[in-house]
């Protein structure tokens, strides 16, 4: 017998996580983006190999997202009115650093309405409001890992930081996994927008090709006729090592 | 196992900026009528086994200001230890929770029961803790710490054991301010720097 208060055997050697990559995020201290330079940690990270903690996470179950969660067009209408913008679908697929789809994992994305305004109590740009647009979405992935938003393309916006900076048209994406040490949000560009090389919070990402990952390409097979445009952004989260526990549960 | 240039490179993190709650916790952006209620009110539902703990606390930039604009999420195990999904986890712990800075003083509450002592891999085990994740406007990647409690043996936590600079230590201890109460400062920056994780 073990003592009563001796700690639960860890059950899911599943899950392992694979260093992250710090060299392939944004540098946290960026003078160009000016709120950085005090929110920057001066100290080194204390770095160990993962441990329960961050291997397991919390899941959630599909009774907890409505049937227009992920529509962004509609789920904040009043009565039959639609949101104004041009209207896109946002899809893509969520894998880890192994390949593998990472399935039933929460999505959620916000952004400006077509104007660039947010709808929040502390947006006070003086672009309207659309009384359709609430600006929040989410989902979960599929079996397969897939996921998809209905939206409109959000406007650019300008904020303060250097005299006249904007940030080019995007789309914030909160991403689970299936391990709180995979615990992501970024934002999704979109192809051809101008303002993303002149913008610093992209900037923060000093590799090229990192950066590039976020800027979502036009993808006209996806996109309907007379209807909306299709931007395709896929996500890639930590890995896990395999096991041969892998189909434990983690989480609920 | 892949080799290392196999590997897919995770996407790249962006700053959750200042409208992360429109998204994570919409209703705190005034946003009431998308969904029923926000993900992550709670870590516990009532009837959750363990002892009820309130931690309160500020997220201090480098001037020594109290963010009012930052989000956490904490991530803990039930009163043994376990995680949600972990056989013989209690039912009632989540063990997630999301709050954020309040808008007019900067300070945050967490209210969730006192976790276990967690087992690792190869006979370590960890003292009791709850996981941060932390974002906000010029936060360019969410930032990862602990919180420890000062009330318990932390003597022969693996991770706290790493931290060369001893005084440091405290700067992950939640200091009881009274019965079941504590009190856990963040700061991003400076003097009583807090130890972030890269785990
Ligand atoms: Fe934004």
């Amino acid at each position: 017998m073990p003592p009563p208060d001796a700690p639960a055997e860890p059950q899911y050697d599943a899950a392992a996580l694979m260093p992250r990559r710090h060299d392939m995020h944004p540098r946290p201290y960026d003078p160009d983006y000016k709120t950085s330079v005090t929110r920057a940690p001066r100290l080194p990270l204390l770095s160990m190999q993962a441990t329960p903690t961050e291997e397991t996470g919390p899941r959630f179950g599909h009774d907890r997202i409505g049937p227009l969660d992920n529509d962004l067009i509609r789920n904040h209408a009043q009565g039959d009115a639609l949101a104004i913008g041009e209207r896109i679908r946002v899809f893509g697929r969520v894998i880890d650093e192994t390949g593998r789809a990472v399935p039933h994992t929460l999505v959620e994305i916000w952004q400006a309405n077509a104007g660039g305004r947010y709808r929040h109590i502390k947006d006070t740009y003086f672009a309207p409001l659309d009384p359709n647009f609430g600006g929040c979405g989410r989902t979960l992935t599929d079996e397969t890992g897939h996921y998809e938003f209905m939206t409109i393309r959000p406007g650019a916006y300008p904020w303060p930081n250097r005299a006249n900076d904007w940030r080019p048209m995007h789309i914030h994406f909160s991403i689970f996994g299936h391990a709180f040490g995979q615990r992501l949000i970024s934002q999704m560009y979109f192809q051809g927008d101008p303002l993303i090389d002149l913008c610093p919070i992209a900037a923060t990402i000093k590799d090229r090709g990192q950066l590039d990952r976020l800027v979502a390409p036009l993808d006209m097979q996806n996109a309907r006729g007379m209807d909306y445009l299709a931007y395709r952004f896929d996500i890639v989260l930590r890995g896990r090592r395999q096991t041969m526990f892998e189909n434990r549960p983690e989480g609920l | 196992m892949l080799h290392q240039s196999d590997r897919l490179i995770e996407t790249p993190s962006q700053t959750a900026g200042p409208y992360v709650h429109i998204g994570c916790i919409p209703s705190f952006a005034g946003l009431k009528d998308v969904y029923p209620e926000d993900l992550g009110r709670s870590p516990i539902e009532p009837g959750a086994r363990g002892t009820r703990i309130t931690i309160t606390g500020s997220v201090y930039d480098g001037t020594g200001w109290a963010m009012r604009d930052a989000m956490i999420e904490s991530w803990q195990a039930d009163a043994e230890g376990r995680f949600a999904g972990q056989s013989g986890a209690d039912p009632l712990v989540s063990g997630f929770c999301r709050f954020a800075a309040d808008k007019d003083s900067g300070e945050f509450i967490l209210r969730t029961i006192k976790p276990g002592a967690v087992a690792g891999r190869d006979g370590m085990v960890f003292a009791p803790h709850i996981a941060l994740w932390i974002v906000a406007r010029g936060i360019n990647i969410g930032l990862s710490t602990r919180i420890y409690f000062e009330d318990e043996d932390n003597s022969a936590d693996p991770l706290l054991a790493r931290i060369e600079q001893r005084p440091r230590v405290q700067t992950l201890m939640a200091t009881a301010t009274g019965a079941g109460t504590y009190r856990f400062d963040i700061r991003l920056q400076g003097e009583g720097e807090t130890v972030f994780l890269d785990l």
